[in-house]
């Protein structure tokens, strides 16, 4: 039998079907979720499937969805609330930052928020201002918070199961751009534990570190690089909190070159995070400092802009041609 | 019109001399009384708090000084599986609802953010960032209505909360969903500094429930009785599946807002005297004197009772507790990650050094 195509709205509708039905306490909610199957289509068909108990559309207030879920989680439901678009969440920054990533904290553990913030994010659809933005250094920088960014269909079933079954809030942040491409996605592998990488491709020269929406950009990149006669390989982090220095670190001591890859504007981002990290931990197997291709950074423009903003192959593969190659003939 | 009346008149049982008032049914004479010791209790609690902020024992108190009688009846009218949702100025209520005073006041001793377990008691953790936990507690009433659980939520919340974010949509998402929950602001006529003719114009906070769809009381917030009967009424109602009622207090702080505040800087002290012979405490005390319900021995059991649990207070305060440094680091997640375990251990090392 041969594995299902599906994209990854389809993925992740498959993931909320299935735990809806295996678990009593699922419910799923927040803004044109039920009736229309949200904006995106992810919950099609799940309100008609499940009823107006387990689906629900609430009131147009971003705040409001994620304080409720707050409650909802404190009286043993599992939450999994959408926020229509990345540059949306915002309203509910107040609850995520003061109570979702601190609550089980502030009460010694006696309370868990086993809480989805599911976050439609990045750009690559030509979407006009407040559509596009790479918001994860935000959540990535809260204590509490556990921050998934998949790359795969696969993956975005999987670690969408994953994150539902933790017992901590998780904030998943699905890249747009990948809404509507089919892959193959097996639903009865067993689920990846969050916080462990991947590695896409391995490759001797050089490591592209990258995550949800790059990761196919650098895979395009090494796939170009192999024709030049450049071996490079990619990790795919799939979580950012808990990041995974093992699998990255021991990649990078292996090939002693180093590129980060991520949409975000670079300052104060987790890129700069992960080139922090690498050169701390691998500074003595390094051939070159650690180098980050990020988005630019100013506000994310114009849909006939994007492209100029967006890290591309070009811009990855000018980055890796300054490692320092001629220290290594 | 009616819904706008009651809105806009407090409604009252006990007027400031501790007489019924004109056409009220009188309230059960035993029941006041428990009341009565719990505004005792609730007094002396904030007393006995103030006094270890002097001493230096806790960091800061936000006194519930005026206001006891919003702080017992808020407790008294909930069942057991009921949900109470406070703020950092609620502490006697919270104890009203059953938790230990020490517990209760670890947060201000500096322990740790909650000293209670809030499943424990179905009190959730004092909230200090302005009307946010309304909305939890639109969340506990909704998963309760959806799980078919006959839990009722009392949140509570002041004037100035009420010009917050979440204040509005934990009201529409409550009236929208027909959640079992009791909005109860109390008005005590200051936001830190900021007068309640800063926070709003509306004719009264209780008359912004009309706009939300769901009925807004307002009551005398100094009258134990007459809460009972408006707390106790909601309560009913949500416990009924009728939905939210949004309850406003018409009460006052007669302390600073903390022990840091100086509340000289903005309102005088004429205002603060008018208000001390409306005190809540007085009323019930002279009423039930007067029907002969609580005579002298009785008196003196509640206020050794009261002293007793003050003794407590100060015993349990001023204890020596050791804190856990690295217990920083256990609970940020249910299982730590691998980068907090390695921060734990350099911490442990510093420690180890030291």
């Amino acid at each position: 039998m041969s594995t299902p195509k599906m994209t990854m709205a389809q993925a992740i509708n498959a993931a909320l079907r299935d735990a809806i039905a295996q678990d009593d306490s699922v419910v799923v909610f927040g803004e044109d979720v039920a009736q229309l199957g949200g904006v995106f289509r992810v919950t099609d068909g799940l309100h008609r499937e499940f009823g107006e108990s387990r689906v629900f559309d609430t009131p147009l207030a971003e705040s409001g969805i994620v304080g409720m879920a707050v409650g909802m989680a404190m009286n043993g439901m599992r939450p999994v609330v959408e926020m229509q678009f990345d540059a949306f969440a915002y309203p509910a920054f107040e609850q995520i930052v003061s109570h979702v990533a601190k609550l089980g904290n502030r009460t010694r553990g006696k309370v868990r928020l086993p809480i989805v913030i599911r976050i439609p994010y990045a750009g690559g659809i030509g979407g006009v201002e407040h559509h596009c933005d790479s918001s994860e250094a935000y959540y990535a920088h809260t204590p509490g918070l556990t921050v998934v960014a998949p790359a795969t269909n696969a993956d975005a079933y999987g670690l969408l199961r994953a994150a539902i079954a933790s017992p901590d809030p998780v904030v998943f942040l699905e890249p747009k751009k990948h809404y509507f491409a089919k892959e193959e996605v097996d639903v009865s592998v067993p689920v990846p534990p969050i916080g462990r990488a991947v590695v896409r491709r391995p490759g001797k020269d050089a490591t592209l570190i990258a995550y949800g929406p790059s990761v196919p950009v650098a895979l395009a990149a090494a796939a170009q690089a192999a024709t030049e006669g450049r071996d490079l390989g990619v990790i795919d982090l799939r979580s950012i909190v808990p990041f995974d220095d093992e699998t990255v670190c021991a990649e990078v001591r292996r090939t002693g070159r180093a590129v980060v890859v991520a949409e975000a504007p670079g300052f104060a981002s987790v890129a700069s995070e992960i080139a922090a990290r690498v050169g701390e931990r691998c500074f003595h197997h390094l051939e070159a400092p650690v180098r980050r291709v990020t988005g630019f950074d100013v506000p994310y423009p114009a849909p006939k802009l994007e492209h100029h903003f967006l890290p591309g192959v070009d811009r990855i593969l000018d980055a890796v041609d300054t490692l320092q190659w001629e220290d290594a003939a | 019109m009616s819904q706008l009346k009651a809105a806009l008149t407090p409604a009252r049982l006990l007027d400031e001399s501790g007489r019924l008032v004109r056409g009220a049914t009188a309230p059960d004479a035993e029941t006041l009384l428990e009341g009565y010791r719990g505004l005792v209790f609730a007094r002396r609690l904030n007393e006995q708090a103030g006094a270890l902020v002097r001493q230096g024992r806790l960091a800061v108190y936000p006194s519930s000084r005026g206001q006891e009688a919003c702080q017992v009846a808020c407790a008294s009218v909930l069942e057991e599986g009921d949900w109470l949702f406070p703020t950092y100025r609620d502490t006697a209520a919270i104890v009203a609802r059953g938790v230990d005073p020490v517990e209760a006041l670890t947060l201000l001793r500096g322990d740790w953010h909650c000293g209670y377990d809030p499943n424990e008691h179905k009190v959730a953790p004092q909230a200090t960032p302005l009307a946010t936990q309304l909305l939890h507690a639109v969340g506990v009433g909704h998963a309760a209505r959806l799980k078919g659980e006959n839990t009722v939520v009392m949140a509570l919340c002041g004037d100035g909360a009420t010009s917050e974010g979440d204040f509005h949509e934990a009201c529409n998402f409550a009236a929208v969903f027909r959640v079992p929950v009791v909005f109860f602001v109390q008005n005590n006529k200051y936001a830190i500094s900021v007068p309640l003719a800063r926070q709003s114009v509306a004719p009264s906070l209780a008359a912004k429930a009309i706009g939300y769809g769901m009925p807004g009381i307002r009551v005398d917030g100094n009258d134990l009785p007459a809460l009972e009967k408006v707390l106790g009424e909601a309560v009913a109602r949500a416990r009924a599946g009728e939905g939210p009622t949004l309850v406003e207090a018409d009460t006052y702080r007669i302390d600073s807002h903390t022990n840091a505040d100086d509340a000289s800087r903005y309102r005088a002290d004429d205002e603060v005297n008018d208000w001390l012979p409306r005190d809540p405490l007085l009323r019930v005390r002279t009423y039930l004197k007067a029907k002969g319900t609580l005579d002298d021995a009785r008196e003196q059991e509640i206020a050794d009772a009261a002293e007793e649990m003050a003794a407590a207070v100060r015993a349990g305060v001023g204890a020596e507790t050791p804190v856990d440094p690295e217990e920083i680091f256990a609970h940020v997640y249910a299982t730590p990650t691998p980068q907090l375990a390695e921060q734990r251990a350099v911490l442990r090392a510093e420690l180890e050094e030291a």
